[in-house]
Order: C-alpha cells, then sequence, then structure tokens
C-alpha cells in the first residue's frame, strides 16, 4: 500500500462527526478538537495562506486538509465527471477527495501535505491536465512525498 | 421429479461474471427462464480486474476462426451498448474508434505486419488495417514519445467502462426476469433423467439445461458433465491514476484512457498459479512501457494497482461446447469476457435455447486438447 502512516497534526486531528453514509457530499464530516494538554504551542500558531486568491489564517502544524476545513472551506474540489463539490473524506490519503491544487501542482491530496506559510492553494476544477515536461519544478513534484508518505 | 415445478428455470448458468451475466442476458431475450448461481466475494472475479478493451486487432493469429468471433461481436457490440443503456439507464461508455498497438524496434513493426496480414488473407480481405511509421502516427496520436517508432492501427478496436458493464447486465437480466443467486458454490453437477442437478452449499438447483460460465471453476465443473475445459490462471496486474483531462482518445494495447480520465496500464501475462498479488517489479515493466509510449505521463499520479487471473485455455481460444455425453450441459468461457460479451448474449444464447450453433464454434471444442496432448505425446 501506498500509504504509510497518519497525517501528523494528531494534536489538532479533525475527526469523523456523523456516520459516513453520504460520502459523495461536501458538508464538514470533520470538527476541530481542542489540543491535548501539553501539545507544542508553537505548532497552533495561526499562519497566512491563500485560497483561491482570497488570503485565509489558518492553525498550523497540521495537514492543508486540516487545516482549511478549521477554516471553514467546504467545497475542495469539483469532480471530473459531474462537477459536483467536494471536500475530504478519509484523511488518511485512500480516498483522493480532498484533491486542490498547492503552488502550482494540481491535483494534490490535501490531507497529505504539511500546510506551510504562504501557501497558494487552488480548489481543484475537474481533472487536472497533464503538463508537458518540461513545465515540471522539480521541488514542486517531490513535496508531497517529502512531508505526506 | 423432485425440484421440478412451475418456478424451476428452464437454463441454470453457473457464474455471474461477465461470461454468465451476458449468456444469461441473453438467454432472457430468448424468451428462457434463467437462474444464475454466482459465487459469493471470495470468488477470482476476473470481470473486476480486466482492462476493459473492445479488441479484434491480431486476435485469432494462428486459428482464424477466433478472428471472426471476435470481429463478430466487436460489430454486434453496439446494439449490446444501446440495448444495455435502453433496459437500464447505464451508459457502458463504449467508444469504438479503432485501436493503436505501438511499436518500439523494427522487429515488433514485422511482427504486427506479418500478424495482420496473415489474418488479412484468412479472412477474405475482410480485415482492415494501417501500419504507420512514426510521423503518420505522430499525426494521429500527438502525445506518442520518441522511443515509438510506428503502430499498426485497425478501425475494429475499442473499449468500454468494463466495470459499468458488469453492473448492466447483471441489471438488464434481472429486469428481464432472470434469478441471480449470490454466494452460491458449487461443487458437483449430477446429469438427471430430465436434466441436470446442480449442488449447491446452499440448496441443490434443478434444471433441463445447464451452462458452465465459472470461469476457473469450469475446469473441474466440466469434467463431471463429460466436457473438457483445461482452463488454467493467467495473471495480469493492472495500473491505474488519477484522473486526467483527455489526452488520448483512441485505445492502445497497454494504454488507455478510460471514459471518466482516469488513465489505465496493463498487458503483463505471468503463470503464478492462483497468486492474483500484484509484484513490484512487473509493475513498474507495465509503468516503463506506458512513460516509453505516452511520456507526459511520467508524472501522472498512480491511485491503485490490482492483479486479476486471466481464465486461460492451452491454446489461450475460448472453449465453447455442448456436452456429447450429457446434452443440455455446455461450457462457454474465455479470457475476453469483454469483447465478447455481444457474441455471448446474441450469438452463443440462441444456440443454447436450441438454435443452430454458429459456424465459428467448431473450432473451439474441448476435446481439440485431447487432441493436442495426443499428437504431442508422439513428438516427445
Amino acid at each position: 500500500m501506498f500509504i504509510s502512516r497518519f497525517n501528523v497534526s494528531l494534536a489538532c486531528l479533525a475527526t469523523p462527526l456523523e456516520h459516513r453514509h453520504s460520502a459523495m457530499t461536501s458538508k464538514p464530516l470533520f470538527r476541530v478538537l481542542q489540543p491535548a494538554p501539553g501539545t507544542d504551542a508553537e505548532a497552533e500558531t495561526a499562519i497566512q495562506i491563500w485560497f483561491n486568491d482570497q488570503p485565509l489564517s489558518v492553525p498550523g502544524g497540521r495537514s492543508v486538509a486540516a487545516a482549511l476545513l478549521a477554516a471553514g472551506v467546504q467545497r475542495f474540489r469539483a469532480t471530473p465527471v459531474s462537477g459536483a463539490p467536494r471536500a475530504p473524506y478519509c484523511m488518511m490519503g485512500a480516498c483522493f477527495e480532498c484533491l486542490v491544487e498547492i503552488d502550482g501542482m494540481p491535483s494534490r491530496q490535501s490531507c497529505m501535505v504539511t500546510v506551510q506559510d504562504g501557501m497558494r492553494i487552488h480548489s481543484q476544477e475537474g481533472a487536472r491536465d497533464l503538463p508537458p515536461l518540461s513545465d515540471l519544478n522539480p521541488s514542486q513534484a517531490s513535496r508531497e512525498n517529502a512531508h505526506g508518505r | 421429479m423432485r425440484g421440478h415445478s412451475v418456478d424451476s428455470p428452464d437454463v441454470l448458468v453457473v457464474g455471474g461474471g461477465l461470461v454468465g451475466t451476458a449468456v444469461a442476458y441473453g438467454l432472457a431475450r430468448e424468451g428462457a427462464k434463467v437462474t444464475v448461481l454466482d459465487q459469493g466475494d471470495g470468488g477470482f472475479r476476473a470481470s473486476r480486474g480486466n482492462f476493459g478493451l473492445v479488441w479484434v486487432q491480431g486476435k485469432g493469429y494462428g486459428l482464424s476462426p477466433y478472428a471472426r468471433w471476435s470481429r463478430s461481436s466487436a460489430r454486434l457490440w453496439p446494439g449490446l451498448a444501446a440495448a444495455l443503456l435502453e433496459e437500464t439507464g447505464i451508459d457502458v461508455s463504449l467508444k469504438q474508434p479503432g485501436g493503436f498497438h505501438l511499436c518500439f524496434s523494427d522487429d515488433e513493426m514485422a511482427e504486427r505486419e506479418k500478424r495482420l496480414s496473415t489474418l488479412q488473407a484468412e479472412l477474405g480481405g475482410e480485415y482492415p488495417y494501417q501500419l504507420l511509421d512514426a510521423r503518420e502516427l505522430r499525426e494521429r496520436l500527438p502525445a506518442v514519445g520518441p522511443e515509438v517508432i510506428g503502430a499498426s492501427y485497425t478501425p475494429m478496436d475499442g473499449h468500454v467502462n468494463p466495470l459499468k458493464l458488469l453492473r448492466a447486465l447483471h441489471d438488464a437480466m434481472q429486469r428481464r426476469g432472470v434469478k441471480l443467486v449470490n454466494g452460491e458454490e458449487i461443487g458437483r453437477i449430477v446429469p438427471e433423467t430430465n436434466g441436470f442437478a446442480v449442488h449447491g452449499r446452499n440448496a441443490v438447483w434443478r434444471a433441463p439445461k445447464v451452462v458452465l460460465s465459472a470461469g476457473l471453476g469450469n475446469r473441474a465443473l466440466g469434467a463431471q458433465v463429460g466436457l473438457h475445459a483445461p482452463v488454467a490462471p493467467n495473471r495480469g496486474q493492472v495500473l491505474v491514476s488519477e484522473r486526467v483531462a483527455p489526452f488520448l482518445h483512441y485505445p492502445t494495447i497497454n494504454v488507455r484512457q478510460t471514459d471518466e480520465g482516469s488513465v489505465q496500464f496493463g498487458d503483463s501475462m505471468e503463470e503464478a498459479g492462483y497468486n492474483d498479488f500484484t509484484t513490484t517489479d512487473v509493475l513498474s515493466t507495465i509503468a516503463r512501457r506506458g512513460v516509453r509510449s505516452f511520456p507526459l505521463l511520467k508524472n501522472v499520479r498512480l491511485v491503485r494497482t490490482w492483479a486479476a487471473l486471466r481464465v486461460y485455455s492451452p491454446d489461450s481460444f475460448p472453449i465453447y461446447e455442448q456436452s456429447l455425453q450429457y446434452p443440455g450441459s455446455f461450457v462457454v468461457t474465455c479470457h475476453s469476457g469483454v469483447t465478447l460479451a455481444a457474441a455471448h448474449a446474441m450469438r452463443i444464447a440462441p444456440w443454447i435455447t436450441g438454435g443452430p450453433i454458429p459456424d465459428e464454434l467448431a473450432a473451439f471444442r474441448g476435446g481439440r486438447f485431447l487432441a493436442a496432448d495426443h499428437s504431442a505425446s508422439h513428438v516427445h
């Protein structure tokens, strides 16, 4: 399997709110928990990111998906087939529902990438285009592996 | 007779995969009363692991009736897809724009030419194909890589969404009154005076006719009713990518873009017994060939890999036969349940209900392997 471990932001782990019979939704399935006692406060410090060109203050020290959910984002992407709205479902790299564009790289699994100050994130609108090989930036391509897997 | 009542089916179909459900759907269209006995979720289920091609090009080299049979099914496919859409509302996404077999060496090109020209001659010219050099190919498929030196193309090929197909066949046959029994494991088949008693783990099922379309299970089941079906597993591994914007508008033998945008990579063949696990070396070989074919796939993300077991006969061709010893029992088995689904529904089913046997089928009797074994023993 390609999922080796859970995301790192366990102190503020987002948890399922309801039994997940209705996978096809963009209503939030998660809520933010209070930090566990003894949690490194610095990890909770708010950072500034951009979502669909709007500045957004989010708690740091967690995945992009957890940060966006904590900031109230409900619509992460539109599906390639029907255009229906989607939001994170599994939060552990399996379901591919949380895809967003991060710093120009399309279709990132936002639950597998640690949020960073200044990130520019866009909702993933339908299928990504395959870029010509010359357009790929290797440092961006490796980010997901470095942080998520 | 015990078990025979007004509710008894005319035909029992053993196996609810693509082969069994296509036959059952066709039988129901012919007006037969049918019960399909399907295995539980532990089954190997090649129908859930296949690549989804409706493919003609190159098939039947060495046994041209198979080329005619595949071609016939491909021609019947638009009718099947339209009927399934009308009856179930499920669009199986059939597209038959023709298909490409990409080549990376002169030897490969020469092999394609030999194979396709031989088939064209054996089919009396009724076999359109083109051999394309690198320049001609790039005009048709701009995304091909520099290592691809050419390709064969035939307008006969296509592809379909195989999971939607399985679902549509299940839905369509049941709408036409076919009874589907899930989770039934068949052990024994006993010929009786007026038909067959099929012993499942849960019940004994009776009908005047029985069709064996149980994939790898056909070998043991066939032997009980005088049918020789020496099928064995042949493993194929498949990779599927994230969904990407359409870039490939034709199926190729090893890479295709599905109706919903994902890219499927496949074409491996291994003898690995009943092991249906993936292996890294084979997956990486498939991925490498895919990237050599279409370099823009270098950075596409893969979301799943899997393996499935083809139902493979010793010469790779199907086995279709009615038992001489116990008439009324049939075996229908092949490794191309997608391509041949239309032939199974529209040509095999009418034969089973009592119509004339399709011409091509004389070549597909299971007894050919007994003869082959015999002659082989002389050679050695």
